[in-house]
This record gives structure tokens, sequence and C-alpha cells, in this order.
């Protein structure tokens, strides 16, 4: 029987509740939580590296990857199902960084930064100048079936919204257990004092290399989805700046919960799709204010807010 | 032969403009070990005022057209003195006992405010001035023709680089330079004004950075999104050659411009493709680049 912590019941519950207001919530809303669940998916990969102390300014290497696997898997290999599709994108994904892993496991601190990222636009670079691909404009992606049903229209968001709700919520309890595990536990030995952690026995290369892996996965899966629900892929997933967008994120919650990143996801979400509509011009600069802000301010991220609350009152 | 000769020429030409960008986020990175994303960001603001200025200067004042040159230096070195000085004074001086690579996420804050600045101040419409590019006229190599201007700015290139490394290797501001990368509190215990030393050097490089914008702007038009993209392609050469050494900028912008060039003549569907592999490549085999010096580790 799986036993479920305080932090688990309370995202079954956020789960369940998500659900029950798709039946209430106007499609719009929706959509921009399918969305933003996706987007947080994504930021949990940047976030499982931060807490060993890596930033990947690169994540959306694998956020590309997973949403164009979905793409080309409609396009070129005639797969529709939607649980093959992101099957096929977690599995490319874990691929490349498998091999990358390699690699990048070297690196640390700026190194890392800036090699993941060079890795992210070295896609950008093929993708863009992919005339099969779409180029920079991409392609839209088939409409899938899921186990052989094909709801129509409306319904299909519906239904992929009500899958990333739920993808979302078992991927949150997997990192839940994670987190708390003893390898969990290292990563943040790791970023305190790596070598230290080589004293203790311990490889701090193939932990990290196993981190990156995990990172890779849940990205592509946050890419898939992200697929899914617009309908369409296109190399901006890859450029550095929407890396900069999942760093973003990360910072914004924080790393010290599960939840922090889902908050922060939905959160900018939601001040975005209004922000865009009052200041589109000064919507980045917005955000530029807030993340000094939070450097500043709120180093551990607004999950600090609700951390320090439960502290005081305990 | 000829395609070989096209693609020294575009090589080097390609090269001067990568140095250009890159030499003040490695003269940052070198003394302060700030890695500064948001480098592209004065390169824009750069070319946005030299080529509003130049576009103002032809349309209406009726001076010699060879002063506009002048007046695309001016622009740059006021708008990057200015607004470098506002930032280290303003934010980054308070921020330079953090770690490095959250260093990397406040530049990063800073480029996403400073691109929304240039595009409240200047627009979003792109600023076209091609005149001091055409008023140098062209030139016959061989059998391929070149833009003057792009030749020219192979010289400006090459003194600005030899500008940095004397002034580092050379004079005494440079020996105080390298006392303060080689061991910052020795320095200060020395009596070396680190603060002051820092703030003129974040004012050169931001500075470095427009003078490369303005200088570019009469090539290219001019509108959002040229910083995000120079950034990268900085951070390529400044990575390949080493973060923080001036040679090593100058022969990582020959690698990558002359391999690019190369793709352009020879494989264009690689082009973007190979600036990054080759950065790639680099770091696969010499993690801290060409010219870069190996890090104990600390325990």
């Amino acid at each position: 029987m799986l036993k479920l912590d305080k932090t688990e019941i309370w995202l079954v519950v956020s789960a369940l509740v998500l659900l029950a207001s798709a039946f209430l919530l106007p499609n719009w809303l929706t959509f921009i939580l399918t969305l933003a669940l996706a987007k947080a998916l994504v930021v949990q990969g940047v976030v499982i590296q931060m807490r060993a102390g890596l930033v990947s300014f690169g994540q959306g290497l694998f956020f590309c990857i997973g949403g164009y696997s979905v793409g080309m898997g409609g396009a070129f290999l005639n797969i529709h199902d939607a649980f093959v599709l992101v099957a096929l994108g977690v599995a490319a994904s874990v691929g490349v960084a498998a091999i990358l892993g390699l690699l990048m496991t070297r690196y640390r601190d700026i190194f890392f930064a800036m090699l993941s990222l060079a890795l992210s636009m070295i896609l950008y670079g093929l993708i863009v100048k992919n005339q099969a691909l779409g180029s920079t404009d991409g392609f839209n992606v088939h409409d899938v079936s899921f186990l052989g049903w094909m709801p129509a229209g409306e319904d299909q968001k519906l239904v992929i919204f009500v899958l990333t709700v739920i993808v979302a919520g078992g991927i949150a309890i997997a990192l839940n257990r994670y987190m708390k595990s003893g390898l969990g536990g290292v990563n943040e030995a790791i970023k305190e004092n790596e070598i230290r952690v080589e004293f203790l026995g311990l490889s701090p290369r193939w932990i990290l290399y196993a981190n990156y892996l995990f990172a890779a996965g849940i990205s592509a899966v946050g890419g898939a989805f992200t697929a899914l629900a617009t309908g369409h892929v296109d190399p901006e997933m890859a450029f550095w700046t929407t890396s900069g967008e999942f760093v973003f994120i990360a910072l914004l919650g924080g790393t010290s919960h599960v939840a922090a990143p889902f908050i922060a996801a939905v959160l900018f979400a939601l001040v975005r799709t209004y922000a865009l509509e009052l200041a589109p011009h000064s919507w980045q600069m917005i955000l530029g204010f807030v993340l000094l802000a939070i450097i500043v301010f709120l180093p551990k991220g607004l999950w600090s807010l609700v951390a320090g609350k439960r502290r005081a009152a305990a | 032969m000829t395609t070989l000769y096209a693609i020294l020429i575009d090589g080097m030409i390609y090269a001067s403009w990568l140095f250009m960008v890159a030499a003040g986020l490695t003269v940052i990175y070198g003394v302060m070990r700030i890695l500064n994303m948001a480098h592209g960001s004065f390169y824009s603001i750069g070319a946005y005022t030299g080529a509003s200025l130049v576009g103002w200067y032809f349309s209406g004042a009726q001076g010699a057209p060879y002063w506009s040159y002048a007046l695309l230096l001016g622009a740059a070195l006021v708008s990057g003195v200015v607004v470098g000085l506002l930032i280290e004074q303003g934010l980054l001086q308070f921020m330079y006992k953090r770690d490095e690579i959250l260093m990397v996420i406040v530049t990063y804050a800073l480029l996403l405010i400073l691109e929304d600045a240039t595009k409240l101040i200047f627009g979003v419409d792109p600023y076209f001035t091609f005149q001091p590019y055409s008023l140098l006229g062209r030139s016959e190599i061989g059998e391929l023709t070149f833009a003057n201007y792009d030749l020219a700015l192979i010289a400006v290139a090459a003194v600005i680089g030899a500008a940095c490394w004397l002034t580092l290797n050379r004079t005494h501001t440079g020996k105080v330079l390298r006392a303060v990368i080689q061991d910052r509190e020795i320095a200060i215990a020395m009596g070396v004004n680190v603060k002051l030393m820092f703030a003129a050097t974040f004012v050169v490089g931001t500075t470095l950075g427009a003078i490369a914008g303005a200088l570019t702007a009469p090539a290219i038009s001019v509108s959002p999104g040229i910083g995000v993209e120079v950034i990268v392609l900085a951070f390529a050469v400044v990575v390949v050659g080493g973060l923080g050494s001036i040679e090593g900028a100058i022969v990582g912008a020959l690698l990558v411009g002359i391999t690019r060039a190369a793709a352009v003549h020879l494989a264009p569907q690689i082009e973007l493709f190979v600036i990054y592999g080759v950065m790639a490549l680099v770091l696969a085999v010499r993690p801290q680049g060409l010219f870069g010096r190996d890090l104990a580790r600390k325990i």
C-alpha cells in the first residue's frame, strides 16, 4: 500500500481540486493552467539540478526535444497515440541526455550554465536551418488519440488538461520522495562541498549524472504536453531566453519544496496574461525587477514565505 | 581558390566584429569575475544611440558626412559610460560578495530590464543608417569586392585589441589590475582601491560593448532583439578563448569567425550550428578555454 506523507496528501488534494475545477473554469483558463503545469515540469528539471548547485541555462534543449518528438512522431512516424508520443519524447530526451551527461557532469558553476546554453543553442541552430521541420516557423502537431479514443474539438483540450494534471501530480509525488531520499539529500551536500562528499565515498559525478537524466526526462514530459496543448512546436523552445524563463520561475518559487515550482509557474502565467495586455513593452522589465527583488529580499524564493510562517508558528 | 579567398576575408571581417563584441565581456569577467549576461544590451544601446544620432545628422544637419563616424563613436562612449556607471553604482557594487553563478542571474535580470528600456526609449521600429556604410565605397580584392567599411572594422578591432592588451600588460594601471585579478584581498591590503578598479573596469567593458554596437549599426537594421542574439555569440567566443583573457578572445574570434565563414560558403545549412559546435568542442577538450588558467579545487 502506498503511504502518503503530508506533502503528498496536499498534492493529491490540489490535483483533485484542479480536476474538478476543469468543469467550472472557462476554456482559456484551463488552457493557461495546462501550459503552466507543463512549464512547471520543465522548471522541476531546473530545480533538481539547482539543488545540487548547478544552474542550467539550457533546459530548453529537453523541453524542445520533448515537444518536437511529439510533433515529429505524428508527422513522420505516423504515431497518433498521445501516450506513445509522450513516451517517445521522454525516451529521446533521456537518450540525448545520457550522451551529453557524460560531458556535462565534468562542469560546474558558470561553465555548466554556459555549456548547457550552448548545447540548446546548437539544437536551435539545427532546427532553424532545417526546412523539413518548418525552419523558424515550426510546424503543427497532428491531432492525437488517447488509447484509441479521439475526442472532438474542445474536448481534446480538456482531456489534455486532465492528463497534464494527473501526470504532473504523479511526477510531483515521485520528486517529493526523491528529495527526501538519501540520494536527494546528497545533492545538497554536493552543493555545499563536493570534495567532502567524495571523501565520504560517494561519486558526485554519477549522482549529478543521474540527476541530469532525471531532469531531462521530466523536462521532456513538459515539452511534450506543451506541444499537445498548443498543437504547435517551433524552435523558440530551444532558444536560450526560453531556458532563462525556466530559471526565472525556479528562482521565483525557490528550491526547497516540490510544490514551489508549480505555484510559481501558475503565478507567472497568470501575471503574464494580464501584464502583456496592460504593458506589452515593459513586461520583461517588470520581470527583471521582480527577479532582482527576489535575489535581494527572498533568496529562497516565494516558498520561504510559506515555510517561514510555519516555522514561526511552531 | 576564390572560395578560399572569400572565406579568409569574410572570416576576418566576421572575426573582428566578434572580437569587438566579446572584448568588453572578457574584460569584465577577467577582472570582476562577473559573467555579464546584459552585455548584449550595451551593444544594442550603443547601436540605438549611434543609429538615431547619425540618422538625425543626415536628415537635418549640414556638416561633412565624415563627421558621422565621430558621432557614432561619441554616441557609444557617452551611452556606454553613462549606463555602465549607473548600473555599477546603482546595483552591482552591492552584489560583489555573491556567488559567480548568482551574478549571472543578476545580470540576466539586468538584461530583461535593459531590453525593455531600449524598446521604451527608441520604439520597436527598426532604424536604418546605411550612410556611414556606403560612404566608404567598395574595393576590389582579386576577383571579389568588399565594403570598405567592413575592412575598416578589421583595423578598428585590431586597435581595440592592441589597446586592451597594452593597457593590461604595459602600464601601471594594468599592473594594478593584474594584481586585483590575482588576489583581490591582497590587492586591497596593498592599498589598491579595488572599488574604483571595479567601477572603471565595468564602465570600460560596457563602453566596449556600446562601441561594437554603434559601429555595427550602419551595417544592419537596428531592431529589438539584436542584443539577445549577440550575447550568445560573444559567450561562444569568450569561452573558446578562455574567460577573461584578451589573447583568448582574439584567438576565439578568429577561430569562430573563420569557421563560420567556411560554413557559410561551403555548407550554409550548418552555419549557426558550427559556432556553438566549436564552443562545445573546445570546452569538451579544454574546459577552461584555450587561454584559460587551471583552477585548483578548494576544499
